[in-house]
């Protein structure tokens, strides 16, 4: 690691006094510190986020579910109140890397990355959420702007993400067996705004699919999105799957997640 | 950068050390505190040789700086036998003496992190399925055994320390063992 200088501060406004161009917010560190291990990043000054009580845990707030943006995927996972309002969210939050990654790793430092092939930034895309920072509130629609890329201005900080309780939402994911990273990864909702169906791991970055979310609107079933194909036209070729692959799966993975949570209710 | 005095709780003793900001944890455990039973197995955050428990949790000790352990109360290895009152025969954590007896290990290097996650897994699973005891340990590579023999030893610890919950008593284990 090149060397950076270290700070914890105990007030929010410390941390973003502290921000600079050269900065960065450590919050779980998961894909920081190892980015900064193999010097594949060089920051002047990490800002720890990890003394400021106020970033984490889970609330709900009017009807939202709200976790603040230091608060682990193991404590999303266990959370009672996601577990009763949004199940779907707990168990994404259970699939993320492993348990050592989920002891660590934050809702709020998984989105601000925007890494393609996370599976955060399909349930906040899918789910409707609204991601609140220390300056505005920004709607998942207008966050994730490409790939490792948000809307998020330098020394902007997230400090929670509201998440609006779906009737029923599922995500499921072919998981890269090494990274356990989504090869593609599909969140299906229906939220008090409508259907809405998200895809992570098969493009640049998270995007939704509206032909899927009409099918669906018309008939919650798997059988409404029978014959609907994606294109693979832009969508990611690699080592781990061919686009054609992927759009294939994103239709698999559609269809079976929405079987999964379209029986009664 | 100039080095920052890191004051925790190592398996139970006050520990204050020197350490620069980019000093990883487990190179402070293992370089300033001189406890070695913690390995470097990989480069790449994802072997969990480097297993240990901060605040009682199980975390990838090369994935996170000294530093961040400032007040933290920290479990290693060395200290996982006598935590907790979990010290069972041999002077064994019953998740060390487990895979001891059912062949966990071969050449030993992952054992350490395996043993870390394993013992905080059952303490928050205590009675898992075999599904359950591979999905806890995806996060820990082993090029040896092939995982076999360490989800055995997995599941004969769970099922001892349900049997003897707290205090895995010398006596529950020794006719565990000699069942075998």
């Amino acid at each position: 690691m090149y060397e950076f200088d270290y700070q914890r501060p105990a007030e929010l406004s410390a941390a973003l006094k502290a921000a600079d161009a050269d900065s960065a917010f450590l919050a779980g560190g998961m894909t920081l510190l190892p980015t900064l291990k193999m010097r594949l990043a060089r920051r002047s000054r990490l800002i720890d986020l990890s003394g400021l009580p106020e970033l984490r845990g889970v609330k709900v707030v009017a009807g939202n579910v709200e976790i603040g943006a230091m608060t682990a995927h193991v404590e999303v996972q266990d959370s009672p109140e996601v577990r009763r309002l949004l199940p779907g969210l707990a168990r994404l939050a259970g699939g993320i890397g492993d348990p050592l990654v989920r002891n660590r790793g934050t809702i709020g430092g998984s989105i601000a990355n925007n890494d393609p092939a996370a599976d955060y930034p399909a349930a906040v895309l899918g789910l409707g959420a609204t991601v609140v920072t220390n300056r505005r509130q920004i709607p998942a629609d207008q966050f994730f702007t490409g790939m490792f890329s948000t809307a998020l201005a330098a020394g902007e900080l997230i400090t929670h993400v509201s998440f609006p309780v779906a009737r029923r939402a599922g995500y499921l994911k072919l998981r890269n067996p090494a990274s356990r990273y989504a090869v593609v990864g599909v969140m299906v909702a229906e939220t008090p705004a409508g259907v809405r169906v998200a895809v992570t791991g098969a493009g640049p970055q998270v995007f939704r699919l509206p032909a899927f979310e009409q099918a669906l609107a018309r008939r919650f079933a798997p059988e409404a999105l029978q014959g609907l194909t994606v294109p693979a036209d832009g969508l990611n070729d690699d080592m781990h799957g061919s686009a054609a692959y992927r759009a294939s799966l994103i239709g698999v993975i559609a269809r079976r997640v929405v079987g999964t949570i379209a029986a009664p209710g | 950068m100039n080095p920052i005095i890191v004051s925790c709780q190592v398996n139970g003793t006050a520990v204050s050390a020197a350490a620069e900001p980019r000093t990883l944890l487990v190179d402070f455990i293992r370089t300033q505190l001189r406890l070695t039973g913690t390995h470097v197995g990989c480069d790449t955050s994802q072997c969990g040789a480097c297993v240990v428990w901060v605040n009682g949790r199980a975390i990838k000790s090369c994935s996170m700086l000294a530093v961040q352990a400032e007040g933290a109360e920290i479990t290693t290895i060395e200290g996982l036998a006598g935590s907790a009152g979990a010290v069972g025969r041999g002077g064994l954590h019953p998740m060390q003496a487990a895979f001891r007896e059912t062949h966990g290990l071969q050449c030993g290097f992952c054992t350490p992190g395996m043993i870390m996650t394993a013992a905080a897994f059952v303490r928050r699973n205590p009675d898992p399925s075999e599904a359950e005891v591979r999905a806890a340990l995806e996060g820990n590579l082993c090029r040896c055994t092939g995982y076999h023999n360490i989800v055995k030893a997995v599941l004969l610890a769970a099922a001892e320390m349900r049997a003897a919950p707290a205090t895995a008593s010398g006596a529950a284990s020794t006719s565990a063992s000699s069942a075998r």
